[in-house]
């Protein structure tokens, strides 16, 4: 009984840590520049498909995949920024929103029809493989290292953001580009490296997410749910809410998962309607 | 000379004038065939624009025409939505003139085209769905089931791997229909051969992508053998996740429904050893071999069960049309009824009254990486089964044309 229950806390820790790095690539994204960055489920898929290609076709060990299709698809991530998401600024973010949902669209599309559906393994690299027995439950080595590498990466966006020169700047972006630009910085620049960023590291979840999953070009939109509802409740644009909420969301998925199964899916639905109803700026977000 | 010319004119004449009754016979002076498939959803790569190939073939290697007129293929994706795929086949039949809807991937679709054709009188061939009640309490006049059904699977693997000894089960079941029926279909086989379930972890499909938590429900059962009743992209992660998780080679996996584009995307190394049941191996002899190879130059993969299904039940409709000289639904139907299927898919292979096609299925065993000598050489096939034995008999269907 307790078995099972920490088993699947743990499980729970394991996706809370995944959606902790997803949502936080939004919220830096939407804190920043306002955009509802739809396109992070095909970003997250592009980051793992380019791993999985540079394996395939260019012999590109995991380690480095970790470094450089995150470097790709941040640099696909600054064109869109340039050519497309900028003559958006200033207006409804829905506008942003149905933008990038189409991007999402013709970027899963262009995958679907050259990769097909089922998609394809990207295998544990070797010196992960393999798992201990905790007497709970049985832990893959390459789990915990997912769970360790995310956090490690989700704590050091926040440091940045939140406590050095360069996140004061972009935080002051945020609230005031127009002074800020006075100061002499290049603030259209910044939101560009800012959106790369984002992408990058939706990219960065998908190489991690590569060995646990099939590299698909659906891949994207079945977790990109889950992640929206999780910076909805943690407040839209807050960065420690994005983390505290991803890892919290995954615990209670866990727990939900021992006592009623059928019911994991849509618990966190359930909760983003009720932390709506009481706090409808989420949990750590600001009314704006 | 004269007279000679006035002889080849009646002689032309004649010739000419002999294949026009039959040609009339065919409604709108065309035989046309609808491919309705899954062309972008999780069942793409299994059926899908393979399936399209497949027919295609099928198609030219009859000539590309039937009582002198030509054969038209259309094909469009239901994108596995009920709905989607019953408006497709109304347009199709009223609009379009086509004759006959094949392919029909995922029970949903194929239960909600088939009354529509059989209430306008065309006909279905089921290749992808495996849903038994189609041949059963939901059978049609106008249906062939062609390719396998549910029960075919679960008596296929559920008995062999019984009779290995794997005789406690926990099931991972996709939970819709299709999941179900086949869970259903399987818990009776096992019980019926001394085993027992356990439980079973239903998940939301499609949408799942990890099967984590559903593997450890299934590792903490403590059953000798995980049940897999799903299919398509959830069968390859839900594979991939327990050699992850420890769940294999402790407990075994059983792969209901298994496709070798599946085996292909896990690899071998983590498919190998697993139990599957399958209508058709591209390796299994020479005449497999050649159509396979010829599929696969067109195709850039080896085909599934349900493409390779596709072509048969194809041919098979083509030349029921020629055999009876039109295109009339009821006396096609009764020709391809009475005609055996024999070609490189089928052996001697029948359509029962209710519709099922009933055919030699196979039980095969996923080679491990060192046995593969070739690409795509992935299966080690256990035993045929015969098609009295891989199939229910038509006395214990519960279709009501069969009882008559």
């Amino acid at each position: 009984m307790t078995q099972a229950l920490f088993g699947q806390l743990f499980l729970g820790l394991i996706n809370g840590a995944f959606y902790a790095l997803l949502s936080l690539g939004l919220a830096v994204i939407f804190g920043l520049l306002d955009v509802v960055n739809f396109a992070h489920g095909a970003q997250y898929m592009m980051g793992a498909f380019a791993a999985w290609m540079g394996l395939t076709y260019l012999g590109v060990p995991y380690g480095w995949a970790l470094l450089l299709a995150p470097l790709a698809v941040g640099l696909v991530g600054m064109a869109v920024e340039r050519t497309l998401l900028r003559r958006l600024q200033g207006l409804d973010p829905l506008y942003g929103l149905l933008l990038t949902f189409g991007l999402t669209l013709i970027a899963e599309g262009l995958f679907h029809h050259a990769y097909g559906n089922s998609g394809f393994a990207y295998p544990v690299p070797g010196w992960l493989r393999g798992g201990v027995n905790l007497g709970f439950m049985f832990l893959p080595l390459y789990r915990a290292w997912a769970v360790g590498l995310s956090l490690a990466v989700c704590l050091a966006c926040w440091f940045v953001i939140e406590r050095t020169k360069l996140g004061a700047y972009l935080r002051a972006g945020t609230e005031n580009p127009k002074l800020l630009q006075a100061f002499g910085v290049n603030v259209p620049l910044m939101f560009t490296l800012t959106y790369g960023f984002g992408a990058a590291l939706a990219a960065f979840a998908g190489v991690v997410a590569a060995p646990v999953y099939q590299v698909t070009p659906l891949m994207g939109s079945s977790v990109i749910m889950v992640v929206f509802a999780v910076v909805v409740i943690g407040g839209m644009g807050s960065i420690g809410g994005a983390i505290v909420t991803g890892l919290g969301v995954g615990l209670l998925e866990g727990l939900t998962r021992f006592w009623y199964p059928p019911a994991s899916s849509v618990v966190v639905f359930v909760v983003m309607a009720l932390v709506l109803l009481v706090r409808p700026a989420g949990l750590f977000g600001r009314e704006r | 000379m004269h007279r000679f010319a006035l002889a080849l004119v009646a002689a032309g004449l004649a010739a000419g004038a002999a294949p026009a009754p039959a040609a009339e016979k065919l409604s709108d002076g065309k035989v046309k065939l609808g491919v309705l498939t899954d062309m972008t959803g999780y069942y793409a790569d299994l059926a899908g624009p393979g399936s399209v190939v497949a027919a295609r073939m099928a198609v030219e290697d009859f000539g590309g025409k039937v009582l002198g007129k030509p054969v038209e293929l259309v094909s469009a994706d239901h994108q596995l939505k009920a709905d989607v795929a019953s408006n497709i086949a109304r347009k199709w039949i009223d609009e379009g003139q086509v004759d006959a809807i094949v392919d029909l991937v995922s029970s949903s679709t194929a239960g909600a085209v088939m009354p529509v054709a059989a209430e306008k009188k065309r006909i279905t061939l089921l290749s992808g769905p495996g849903t038994t009640a189609f041949t059963g309490e939901k059978c049609t006049r106008y249906n062939v089931h062609y390719t396998y059904n549910n029960w075919a699977l679960a008596n296929g693997t559920g008995r062999e791997v019984v009779k290995q000894g794997g005789d406690s089960w926990f099931f991972l079941t996709a939970d819709y229909i299709f999941g179900k029926s086949l869970e259903e279909d399987t818990t009776k086989v096992v019980k019926a051969a001394g085993g027992k379930v356990l439980g079973a972890a239903r998940y939301p499909s499609p949408g799942t992508t990890d099967f984590s938590s559903y593997l450890l429900q299934a590792q903490g059962s403590g059953a000798k053998i995980v049940g897999l009743a799903n299919a398509g992209a959830d069968t390859v992660n839900s594979i991939r996740q327990a050699e992850e998780f420890g769940v294999t080679p402790k407990q075994s996996l059983a792969g209901l429904l298994v496709f070798i584009t599946d085996v292909h995307s896990l690899g071998l190394e983590a498919a190998k050893g697993m139990y599957l049941t399958t209508a058709f191996y591209w390796d299994l002899n020479d005449e497999t071999r050649k159509w396979s190879r010829r599929f696969f130059q067109k195709h850039g993969k080896m085909p599934t069960m349900v493409q390779a299904g596709v072509y048969s039940s194809v041919m098979h409709y083509l030349k029921a049309v020629q055999a009876a000289g039109t295109d009339d639904a009821d006396a096609v139907m009764a020709k391809m009824r009475e005609t055996p299927v024999n070609d490189f898919f089928a052996k001697n292979a029948r359509i029962g009254p209710d519709g099922l096609l009933r055919h030699d299925m196979y039980l095969a065993r996923v080679k491990a990486p060192k046995d593969s000598k070739q690409p795509w050489d992935y299966y080690q096939i256990v035993k045929t089964i015969p098609a009295a034995e891989a199939f229910p008999s038509v006395e214990a269907q519960a279709c009501p044309l069969a009882k008559r």
